[in-house]
């Protein structure tokens, strides 16, 4: 398992910088697809079937679809690098490499001995989802449908012709 | 499952079976397209093939010689990666999703077991589901990067389509889920050892038969092919190889979804089982296959006999009629189920 | 594993009133003609109301409610009390001036409602993947309500703005929330500080802890605008429509307050001592550079989002303080802070005429003598924003100012005074362009609508309410502020 293990970590690590540096969009996206699904197999390993399944159902299916589809609309082509905030440039990277250090440090202390053990969960299946969110986690799970029918309804104020 | 005892051994049949499973694959492929100009040539009071071996049944090989040796037209103004990724995309995806479907139960011969699945994973059912819906990608990137408007147009009335009537066909089976209590498509099979889940789901079934009609991009929901309209859809771009393998995702979508429609609905491989051993092990694919042909014919006759839907009727008929249905029967089935267990 | 008790319901009473009429509105609102919208900005504030009265009946059964991730106690109550006050004071001004604008669609109140059960899921949530719904919610909610002018080139800017920075941040907090996780294994309040309360320290991985809070103080710095995260706030706050401005000033600010007194008050309050020079330095420079670039506006509703910026400055110097003194201060602070910013932003709205054209400080010259109720009312807001003895808004700055003092924070105070000796000059720009300046003011034209003037009077008499008699209001936040969380 370790060796397929590194080679999707990598991809994903990879694919991630892509979404950061490609120019254009539909790539971008498409590398965010790609770091979502080496996710997906990172979980195969680690035995949640139903966890990587559902992963690649939501993200890759179907809210990427919708990220693709509005680029696609608007033809966004590649875009212009734009000059103006140098901060972004002299700030953002040693920042980036500051707060990395520290995570890498940090991961380093609290696991010194960096055994990569595939931490199998107990039981990762649908059951057990199942009775993590509506036992233990009922009223998040409720209250996520008020928040998605905000935003249903925020769309609706935004998108609609006539209100 | 074999414990890691003998590991090139388990490497060389897992490999085994994924080459005889995309070999027969590939041919029901083949032959599909042969079989739906036969019966709907016989629809429309014509012959169909003749010409290329008895009755054209060689036509299928001179069509795929043909279109191997066409020129590859790659069009100047095309976004070359997403161009040349997405039939791959589209066809790899297609043949993805019949790595967990089960033909047959598992026999014993020798000591060994054989399992007439390439793998089988828990979630099987779900799987199938999250690589139909990365199927849209082929689709999608296939309009965007041809740089036409037609192919946009088409690529995104096929993607807008399909996120439509993936949500349906989800829901349509997940009456069939409730009941057997497992995601597993082999579990789910044995199940129905008492009665097939058609006659226990008969709303469920209809409901993803339909949304399975229009997922695959078929007649009365091929819009996205709307020649009148669209010129070719999203492939219009495409030619030789690149097109064929859009062509052939979509014969092995109607594949799976027939697979998945007699696994889900139809007992699977669930059948009289009599005679010798071997008979005993072969019976259960015969029935398997039997009935997906079934189903594929079904097809055929549903594009030979339909008008198609207007685009709006189309979104309409999915989103206010499909979808409310299929979150009733799922309602009801929980009503009941949840009244039985008290 | 839980199941739901009916006494887990009750302790949700509010938020389930609210969230039940706001779908309600969404239902009512297809079956009523354009003219008549109003209907359910009433039916919204009887809304408000009703959880009002739900919320009498949960105090009557505090406690924490499924599985710890709820806490229905006083600090809660109280935050709930404060988010439906601005909730109703904000739909009595609207009203009108939605009218006005031409915006009156029964998604508006809808929106209003959600926002406010956010709020109120984040100020009563001990667990912070449900503060994270309830910040999502309210955000999203105000995303949308402050581009709801859909026709107007500065609205739509600022709901993008909103939008795009507020979405930043949350994810700010979401990556605190997800470090935390990784360090505790919990995302519970509650287990979190009886975790730290046995270690003392984080230990191990302190600095992860460290990454953890800075993240979540981040995400909530965006929504409560302290300088360097407040570069949202003027642009928003004068591109929406001007009674959601009301709203947005004080109600997600407050809600974030609440937030941050929870987790770093209460559940991190033995992080150490680098929690608090966090909050002292964000403290200075908020108060500097909001009081600073206030003085240089001349846009009413700009000047009073860099007021805006100012006072979160004054809720830091509160929260720094630390968890003994300052958790009363800040919530009076907050409640007073939300009378006088809503009041004055509302007859803003009301006096910049349709199309908010009149926003200009030149625009209000001479209302002092064309308006002088009118006029009255807003120098009453703008004394109680400079913090003026007789007004709450004196008391209020001097409650916070003696808990920095108790507390040793003889530095941070004498900032604190001097900068609102700074803010005194800009308030006073209005007043004397009031009252000292012949002219005709443009923005005198059309009388106030009753709902508005019940929404000024209870704005105005509760400045001087508490401003003559704080005592009562300041033993109940200081019931208020139990030890968190």
């Amino acid at each position: 398992m370790a060796p397929l293990f590194y080679i999707f970590a990598v991809l994903a690590i990879l694919a991630a910088l892509s979404v950061v540096l490609q120019r254009t969009p539909v790539y971008s996206a498409l590398s965010l697809i790609v770091v979502l699904c080496s996710l997906a197999v990172v979980y195969l390993l680690l035995g949640a079937e139903f966890l990587a399944v559902i992963q690649v159902i939501i993200y890759a299916g179907a809210i990427m679809v919708l990220f693709v589809l509005v680029i696609m609309l608007l033809n966004a082509r590649q875009e212009t690098p734009s000059d103006r905030s140098r901060l972004a440039r002299w700030l953002g990277a040693p920042l980036l490499l500051v707060f990395l250090g520290e995570l890498l440090f940090a991961v380093w202390e609290r696991f010194p001995a960096a055994t990569t053990r595939a931490a199998a969960l107990p039981d990762a299946g649908p059951r057990a989802v199942g009775a993590l969110l509506f036992r233990s986690y009922v009223l998040p799970f409720e209250v996520t449908s008020i928040l998605i029918l905000v935003a249903v309804l925020g769309a609706v104020v935004l998108a609609k012709k006539r209100l | 499952m074999a414990t890691g005892s003998n590991m090139p051994l388990l490497l060389l049949a897992i490999l085994a079976k994924v080459g005889v499973v995309l070999l027969v694959l590939l041919t029901t492929i083949a032959y599909a397209v042969w079989l739906e100009r036969k019966v709907v040539a016989r629809i429309q009071s014509r012959w169909g093939p003749y010409l290329v071996g008895p009755h054209g049944l060689l036509q299928p090989v001179a069509d795929a010689l043909k279109i191997f040796f066409k020129e590859d037209i790659v069009p100047t103004e095309v976004d070359r990666v997403v161009y040349c990724l997405a039939p791959f995309l589209a066809f790899s995806l297609a043949l993805l999703s019949i790595s967990v479907i089960p033909f047959g139960e598992s026999v014993t011969i020798g000591g060994a077991t054989i399992h007439f699945q390439i793998t089988d994973l828990n979630v099987g059912l779900l799987f199938v589901f999250a690589v139909t819906s990365l199927g849209v990608y082929g689709v999608a990137l296939a309009g965007w990067s041809s740089n036409s408007k037609y192919s946009l147009l088409g690529g995104l009335r096929s993607s807008a389509q399909m996120i439509s009537y993936e949500l349906s066909l989800g829901l349509g089976v997940v009456g069939v889920v409730m009941l057997a209590g497992s995601l597993s498509l082999r579990e789910i099979v044995e199940h129905q050892s008492g009665l097939w889940n058609v006659f226990v789901q008969p709303v469920g079934f209809l409901i993803y038969f339909t949304a399975a009609v229009a997922e695959t991009n078929r007649v009365p929901f091929d819009l996205p092919e709307g020649e009148s309209e669209l010129v070719g859809g999203f492939h219009t771009e495409y030619s030789s190889f690149k097109f064929a393998m859009f062509f052939m995702a979509e014969y092995a979508n109607i594949v799976t979804v027939s697979c998945l429609a007699t696994l889900l609905f139809f007992g699977g491989w669930l059948g009289p089982v009599f005679g010798p051993p071997l008979l005993r092990a072969l019976l259960p694919v015969f029935w398997f296959c039997l009935k997906v042909f079934c189903f594929l014919f079904l097809y055929i006759w549903i594009r030979g006999t339909l008008p198609r839907f207007r685009y709006d009727q189309l979104m309409a008929f999915g989103w206010k009629f499909l979808l409310p249905l299929g979150l009733l029967n799922v309602l009801v089935t929980s009503l009941v189920l949840a009244w039985r267990s008290t | 594993m839980i199941t739901v008790q009916a006494d887990d319901l009750v302790r949700i009473l509010p938020q389930a009133i609210l969230a039940g009429f706001a779908i309600l509105v969404m239902v009512f609102e297809p079956f009523l003609p354009a003219a008549r919208k109003t209907l359910l900005g009433w039916f919204s504030l009887f809304g408000v109301v009703a959880a009002g009265a739900a919320t009498i009946r949960t105090s009557f059964s505090p406690g924490l409610a499924f599985g710890n991730s709820i806490s229905a106690d006083r600090f809660s109550l109280f935050f709930i009390c404060l988010f439906l006050l601005v909730a109703a004071l904000t739909l009595l001004g609207s009203f009108h001036s939605l009218e006005r604008e031409n915006i009156n669609h029964g998604e508006f109140y809808a929106l209003l409602l959600m926002a406010t059960v956010g709020m109120c899921f984040m100020a009563a949530s001990t667990e912070l993947i449900m503060i994270f719904l309830g910040l999502e919610i309210s955000s999203l909610a105000t995303y949308v309500l402050a581009g709801f002018k859909r026709q107007d080139a500065l609205s739509n800017e600022a709901s993008l703005k909103y939008f795009l920075l507020g979405s930043f941040a949350t994810a700010f907090f979401l990556y605190g929330i997800a470090v935390v996780y990784g360090l505790t294994g919990t995302t519970n309040l509650l287990v979190l500080s009886a975790q730290l309360g046995r270690s003392g320290e984080f230990r191990p991985g302190a600095v992860f802890a460290w990454v953890a809070l800075l993240l979540m103080f981040v995400g909530l710095a965006f929504k409560v605008s302290t300088v360097p995260f407040h570069v949202w706030t003027p642009d928003v706050y004068q591109g929406a429509p001007a009674p959601v401005t009301a709203f947005l000033s004080v109600g997600p600010k407050a809600a974030a307050f609440a937030v941050l007194l929870r987790i770093f008050l209460g559940a991190f309050a033995s992080a150490g001592s680098g929690v608090f020079w966090v909050f002292w330095a964000s403290a200075i420079l908020t108060m500097c550079l909001g009081n600073l670039a206030a003085l240089l506006q001349s846009n009413v509703k700009r000047l009073l989002a860099y007021s805006a910026i100012a006072h979160a400055g004054y809720v830091l110097v509160g929260i720094a303080a630390g968890r003994g003194e300052g958790t009363a201060p800040v919530l009076f602070y907050l409640t007073v802070y939300a009378l006088m910013n809503v009041g004055a932003f509302l007859l803003v709205a009301h006096l910049a005429g349709t199309g908010e054209r009149w926003t200009r400080i030149e625009d209000f010259t001479g209302l002092g003598y064309q308006r002088p109720a009118v006029a009255a009312c807003l120098a009453a807001f703008m004394l109680s924003l400079a913090g003026f003895p007789t007004t709450a808004g004196f008391f209020a700055k001097f409650y916070i100012f003696r808990a920095a003092v108790h507390s040793g924070l003889i530095g941070l105070t004498i900032v604190a005074v001097l900068t609102s000796v700074v803010s005194v000059y800009y308030y006073f720009r209005l007043i004397v362009v009031m009252y000292m300046r012949e002219g005709k003011a443009e923005a005198a034209s059309a009388s106030l609508p009753w709902a508005l003037r019940v929404a000024l009077a209870i704005s105005v008499v509760g400045i001087f309410y508490l401003g003559l008699y704080p005592t009562d209001f300041l033993l109940l936040t200081n019931l208020a502020a139990v030890p968190l969380p």
